[in-house]
């Protein structure tokens, strides 16, 4: 079955066509591989790439990284030959680009459902990842993150969503903030995952930094990246302190404490400690193990 | 004065005084600077006429040094001349052959070369070589073994011919110039000091006369017997660009920045640390996060050792390596910072490590990181023979530095295409395992379980630290069981340590059928 | 499948093959290999290509192939590409 527990702070695409990439992309420390068959892919290697990463993802030990592969759109031919070939490979999650619209999914999400039958997989095996990339895919949003169960998390696609918007991408990000709060609130509403878009400038580490920080805060639980180099950075900045760490150990602590007594109330230094102050504190201690600060 | 009988003791001394002194005895120069110049000069009219007067005979040895890298023009133009003269069954012991050295196969097969000494071969004639070329085989030596041999009169060189960017008509020669542009630039010429010193006669080869007295030199005008002038020595291109690029390969970055993490968990990153970093894309790299470390913890290097790159100097302006030594200049940057700063000092391959020298700079390193093309299980490195058993690299200072450093690194990757770094056994072992204290790869780092209080430092630091034996297993994992190399019986090379014993023998490899 | 006209996959880069099939007027599979590790695996790199031609029912062909040092997964996926390219077919038959 799908799986909405585990860390996506770090999803890097690799290009679907290059073997190099493809063979090593499991030696840096992303939590998710996403092998890129859309466009990245020149329309004369469609097939080659789509062949590449067949074989990559059933051969290749990706160890525990969630392996996601970016299809073509389902309006194409080539789009369906990739969600043949992928299901096959038993991919974790197939990621849909430039959804517009719940239908969208449901349309991948029976394609899939079909493939799994037709192979003997257990139907709902394999996740779904919508990519909103559009002005009527941000107004959809909440509609395409309940479009399925097999949905994992949304992404936002910022390079198509500003040309669509007729403006281009700033520093500051003031253009998206719209899309950006949108998606969030579709996920959250969902109880699904919110992913941010990626950022070109590979060599400017300050800007991604600024980028990062400002997603982390919005709420955002992690961004695609196009480069190793991108994943320290967004680890760093994702891991919580070390006095956030001691203040969450301090209130399972008080939890256990509660537990031992029999009582129903929790609380931490004269204060009550409620739902949503367990659920930080359980989310901080998971981030802090995933980045091995916390044993 | 009458009698030398009347000093007490004389037979004890006698050998050191040569007889008594009467006027005959004095040669006053009545020579100006300028007479001096055009009169005693040690410049002749052409390479020819420096070989015949050089009085080199048939089966005599010639020596070179490797600093012009692959713009040498100098081995070619004095080999292309000494067949012409038709003098043959030399020994040629240069410090290390590159490809541009692949006209040595026309040498070798018309009798002119026997045998080589080297550090080294790349390219053409390291295949030719490995597919059976020579009938003697080729003698592998490090830097320092090198040193050690001259020194101790086992390499006896009986000509030097040493291509140098500077000298004035006596001699005082450098690979670089303080007095004009014209003409190319390598840095340091530590390989040819030694060539310099201990050889019977010396040849510089120079595009660029300069005035006296050329200062400072590597090369001291005592140690030279003739120059010759010529139009060209090297292609400044293949002698050095202009700085040495950091890589912006990612695997070789990531393996760059996990050594620097090494180095901070060794427990010897501490201020007065001294390191050598090689020119390689990972290892260079590593100066890049070292720079990051000792920044924020406030450290400070008391010295950079042997070949130097831009970035080493970049380190050094920002006050990060108090001082180098340079055997060796590597780029531009490094030519440039040895031409103009006091603290970067040149150095002869002796001082950097030759083992009969206690003082050798490197026996006074903290860490060396070093690349590999082949590591085994028992941590023996190969950096002479490809994967295919041909030759194709250089011993260089790996055994040396290995040797005397007190943490060795090795970064590598763990496969490069489909050929595995790490493997049961090393084609040909270089640098002995017990000298190699970690490997860092871009899939673990594995610790010599001689270290085992260095691996549980790089442990408790975070560092993924795996048993070598697992590399090996990861690496055949993916790459497949590949067949075994198909060697003749021919010995074509003898790898020695640094020490002159022979730490193993290169076979020759059999050519490949075409299909 | 039927090889219909000479068809290429994959490129000269390092880790990658470059992995040509045209039709062959002989019987069997003739590949000529040019490869940087030959010596170490140059059989192995024939028999995967061999047995991925033998899948898609091919049965003569002339396959050229330039390897940088391929995996065993990149030869399989440029050499079925290859094939399928010379067959003019897009009926994908996806095997591990």
């Amino acid at each position: 079955m799908v799986d909405h527990e585990r860390l996506r702070r770090t999803m890097m695409f690799i290009p679907g066509n290059n073997p190099a990439m493809i063979k090593d992309a499991y030696i840096y420390g992303c939590d998710s591989i996403m092998f890129d068959l859309e466009d990245s892919v020149s329309p004369f290697e469609k097939d080659a790439a789509r062949s590449l990463v067949f074989h990559a993802l059933t051969t290749v030990d990706y160890g525990m990284k969630e392996k996601v592969v970016r299809v073509n759109a389902l309006d194409t031919p080539v789009g369906i030959a990739d969600l043949e070939a992928m299901v096959r490979a038993h991919v974790d999650v197939i990621r849909l680009p430039k959804t517009e619209k719940p239908e969208d999914i449901v349309f991948c999400d029976e394609q899939v459902t079909r493939i799994e039958k037709e192979i003997g997989l257990k139907v709902g095996t394999t996740g779904l990842m919508a990519a909103i990339e559009s002005a009527k895919g941000v107004l959809n949003a909440p509609a395409i993150a309940v479009a399925s169960n097999r949905l994992i998390g949304i992404a936002l696609g910022a390079e198509d969503y500003v040309t669509d918007m007729k403006t281009t991408r700033s520093p500051e990000g003031t253009e998206l903030f719209f899309a950006r709060s949108m998606i969030l609130h579709a996920a959250r509403a969902a109880g699904i995952a919110a992913l941010d878009t990626v950022y070109s400038d590979v060599n400017n580490e300050e800007g991604f930094r600024k980028e990062v920080t400002l997603i982390k805060q919005l709420g955002f639980d992690g961004k695609s990246i196009i480069n190793p180099r991108q994943i320290a950075p967004v680890v760093e900045i994702f891991t919580p302190t070390a006095k956030e760490i001691e203040k969450a150990q301090a209130v399972m602590a008080a939890i256990e404490e509660a537990h031992k007594k029999g009582s129903g109330v929790i609380s931490l230094k004269g204060k009550m400690v409620d739902r949503p102050i367990v659920l930080r504190a359980e989310r901080t201690l998971k981030l802090a193990k995933a980045a091995k600060v916390l044993k | 004065m009458e009698s030398l009988k009347r000093i007490p003791h004389i037979e004890e001394f006698k050998d050191e005084l040569h007889g008594i002194f009467d006027e005959s005895r004095v040669n006053k120069s009545y020579l100006t600077r300028a007479e001096q110049e055009t009169k005693r000069s040690k410049v002749v009219p052409s390479l020819e006429e420096a070989i015949r007067l050089s009085g080199l005979k048939d089966g005599m040895t010639i020596s070179f040094h490797h600093h012009f890298r692959n713009g040498d023009y100098v081995v070619n133009m004095v080999m292309d001349t000494i067949a012409r003269m038709g003098i043959k069954h030399l020994t040629l012991a240069a410090s290390s052959l590159i490809d541009i050295h692949k006209p040595l196969i026309g040498h070798i097969r018309n009798g002119v070369v026997s045998r080589i000494e080297t550090s080294g071969i790349r390219g053409g004639l390291g295949e030719a070589i490995s597919h059976g070329l020579m009938e003697t085989p080729v003698i592998f030596r490090s830097h320092g073994g090198r040193a050690a041999a001259i020194e101790s009169g086992e390499l006896k060189i009986d000509v030097a011919f040493l291509g140098a960017p500077s000298c004035d008509v006596f001699g005082n020669a450098n690979g670089y110039s303080r007095d004009n542009d014209k003409g190319v630039t390598c840095g340091s010429i530590g390989y040819a000091k030694m060539d310099a010193q201990y050889a019977d006669k010396v040849v510089i080869i120079t595009d660029n006369i300069v005035p006296y007295p050329n200062v400072p030199f590597g090369i001291p005008e005592n140690d030279v017997d003739y120059i010759v002038k010529v139009d060209a020595i090297g292609d400044s291109q293949g002698i050095m660009s202009g700085a040495t690029r950091y890589t912006k390969n990612p695997k070789e970055l990531m393996i760059a920045e996990t050594a620097s993490e090494v180095i901070e968990a060794s427990g010897l990153f501490k201020e007065g640390f001294s390191i050598q970093m090689g020119s390689g894309g990972a290892s260079l790299a590593v100066a890049r996060f070292l720079r990051e470390k000792m920044l924020r913890e406030n450290i400070r290097a008391s010295f950079a050792l042997g070949g130097i790159t831009g970035q080493i100097v970049e380190l050094f302006q920002e006050g990060l390596v108090k001082k180098i030594l340079d055997v060796q200049s590597f780029d531009l940057d490094a030519a440039n910072s040895l031409k103009n700063n006091r603290m970067h000092q040149q150095i002869s391959a002796s001082y950097y490590a030759s083992p009969n020298n206690v003082g050798s700079a490197c026996n006074q390193l903290d860490f060396v990181i070093l690349s590999a093309l082949e590591v085994d299980v028992a941590f023996n490195v190969n950096v002479l023979v490809g994967s295919d058993g041909v030759i194709r690299g250089a011993i260089g200072g790996h055994q040396d530095t290995a040797a005397g450093a007190a943490i060795s690194i090795i970064t590598c990757p763990l496969t490069r295409g489909r050929i595995a770094t790490v493997v049961d056994k090393v084609n040909c072992k270089v640098t002995p395992g017990s000298t190699v204290d970690v490997v860092v790869t871009d899939q673990g780092v594995a610790v010599n379980p001689s270290r085992p209080e260095l691996r549980q430092r790089l442990i408790d630091a975070g560092i993924h630290v795996v048993d070598i034996q697992e590399l090996r297993h990861k690496a055949e994992r993916i790459v497949g069981h590949p067949l075994p190399i198909q060697y003749t019986d021919q010995i074509v090379g003898i790898v020695t340590y640094r020490d002159g014993s022979v730490i193993d023998l290169v076979r020759g490899v059999k050519e490949m059928d075409e299909d | 499948m039927e090889i219909k006209k000479t068809a290429t996959a994959g490129t000269l880069e390092s880790s990658d093959i470059m992995v040509t099939v045209a039709p062959s007027s002989e019987k069997g599979i003739h590949i000529h290999l040019t490869s940087s590790v030959a010596m170490q695996f140059g059989p192995q790199i024939k028999e995967v290509i061999t047995s991925c031609a033998k899948r898609l029912g091919i049965d003569d062909a002339e396959i050229t192939a330039v390897d940088q040092g391929a995996l065993d997964c990149v030869i399989k996926a440029r050499t079925e590409t290859a094939l399928y390219r010379a067959a003019e077919s897009t009926d994908y038959k996806w095997e591990a």
